[in-house]
């Protein structure tokens, strides 16, 4: 486990995934007994964990792809992910 | 016409075959024979339906879906067409080659129900012998499989006392959710209702060990709790409103938008042999009637809370009152609340009617 928190890898805990809900046109986190709606942004993050890569490089990516400051990105990604781990949605793979 | 918004979340009970006999089980009373179950074929046609509807989940229920052989074709199936598949079972007949199978066709998750802890008990209510030992049994297959596991527990007054060992058991056994649900008086359980009715003493002590069970788990567990309405002041807005959420498909292929919506007299059930799954859902007359807000009588019609509980349980209201477009009785505003508030002094320690195929018109 790496000190610095973008250096750890998140992943969906088994039985969670991000899916598309084409009928309502959104995206959706499937979960056991619910769904949750997410927004864009929450969705463009989640996009990006495929459980093998650093948050440091899921930050890079957003902040080519959306062309806003780093720092701003970093810490909303590094909040949303917290939560979702807190909720047992994510897990650390390291 | 505006269509409807699309359901959520689809119950497929496969069959309502059963090795347990739960006093408060929620299947009707008039159990569906083998015969008339449906095929695979016809699921699977089910399914496709669904998912094209805008149904994101599928709870695989019974009686007990896993005497049903295609189960895990099913599942492969469901999960083929982007659905979240949930298994919901007793547990009694999982062993490693029907999990493996399951797990392979991408089942998500599993809820499990247990009757009690204390195993002598569980296998009262339950009414088979050696059922515990195989619960912890595919609770430790599950979990080892890596795949979440719920513990789902129906309380009621024969063993609501023991809700922190419940809890106890959900942790050792490795659970991520845990469902503690007060037993629903409708079918069985309205017939077993005076042995099941929990005291008001049982009720607080039962929301306070949920509580200190959050305390303790914090984010670690997911908790859910049903509380008993009879208690309460106001009824739940039962399945998040009639025809709003959720569909439910009996072994046989009738469309319900719950689960004991076929007491309802003098309704045609629709039926997914005949009929489309998206036309049950926008157009039949069943899915209409009590959808919204156009239906209620007073003092729902007024009440500002009519699109939070949606005038409470449709079922409930046929159940007590004999008219299922009644207010639920459960509300302080019914005129009716005198009906529940009979019923909670009215219990003593009668002898359960099990719930049974064929054999469930004698009490
Ligand atoms: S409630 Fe009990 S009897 Fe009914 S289906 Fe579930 S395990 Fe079987
Ligand atoms: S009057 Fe009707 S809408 Fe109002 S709280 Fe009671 S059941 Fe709910």
């Amino acid at each position: 486990m790496s000190c610095n928190p973008e250096g750890r890898v998140p992943a969906f805990a088994r039985g969670v995934r991000l899916q598309r809900d084409r009928v309502r046109e959104q995206w959706v986190i499937q979960a056991p007994e619910r769904a949750f709606i997410v927004d864009d942004i929450a969705a463009a993050v989640l996009q990006r964990v495929s459980g093998d890569v650093t948050l440091a490089h899921i930050i890079d990516d957003l902040t080519t792809a959306y062309d806003a400051p780093r720092e701003t990105i970093a810490s909303d990604v590094l909040s949303m992910v917290a939560d979702l781990v807190d909720r047992q949605a994510l897990v650390w793979r390291s | 016409m505006t269509l409807p918004a699309p359901p959520m979340s689809l119950l497929a009970e496969l069959t309502h075959r059963c090795p347990l006999q739960c006093p408060y089980c929620s299947n009707p009373e008039a159990l569906e024979p083998v015969a008339q179950e449906l095929s695979t074929q016809e699921w699977i046609r089910v399914f496709d339906e669904a998912a094209d509807l805008g149904v994101l989940q599928v709870h695989f229920s019974g009686g007990e879906p896993m005497v049903r052989r295609d189960l895990s074709e099913l599942v492969r199936h469901a999960v083929r067409k982007g659905l979240y598949t949930n298994l919901i079972t007793s547990g009694v007949l999982m062993d490693s080659k029907a999990l493996g199978a399951l797990s392979s066709a991408g089942l998500d998750h599993v809820q499990l129900s247990f009757q009690d802890v204390a195993p002598i008990m569980a296998e009262h209510i339950g009414g088979m012998k050696g059922a515990q030992e195989k619960k912890i049994e595919a609770a430790r297959l599950v979990v080892a499989d890596g795949m979440p596991l719920t513990l789902n527990f129906v309380v009621h007054r024969l063993n609501v006392e023991r809700i922190p060992q419940m809890f106890d058991l959900a942790e050792e056994l490795g659970a991520r959710r845990v469902e503690i649900a007060h037993t629903q008086y409708y079918g069985w359980g309205l017939r077993n209702r005076r042995a099941l009715l929990p005291t008001r003493e049982q009720l607080q002590q039962s929301e306070h060990d949920v509580a200190a069970a959050r305390e303790r788990f914090g984010t670690r567990m997911a908790i859910d709790f049903v509380t008993p309405d009879y208690y309460a002041d106001e009824p739940k807005p039962c399945m998040g409103g009639w025809g709003q959420r959720f569909l439910n498909i009996t072994p046989s292929g009738r469309v319900l938008p719950c689960h004991a919506a076929e007491t309802i007299p003098g309704v045609l059930f629709p039926d997914v042999r005949e009929t489309g799954l998206a036309r049950i859902w926008n157009e039949s007359k069943l899915f209409g009637m009590f959808r919204g807000t156009d239906w209620m009588p007073e003092p729902c019609r007024s009440c500002a809370r009519k699109e939070e509980d949606w005038g409470g349980c449709r079922c409930q209201a046929l159940a007590l009152t004999g008219r299922a477009d009644a207010t639920d009785p459960v509300c302080r505003l019914s005129p009716d609340r005198g009906l529940v508030d009979k019923a909670i002094v009215q219990t003593d320690d009668q002898p359960f009617v099990y719930r049974r195929m064929g054999r469930n018109a004698a009490g």
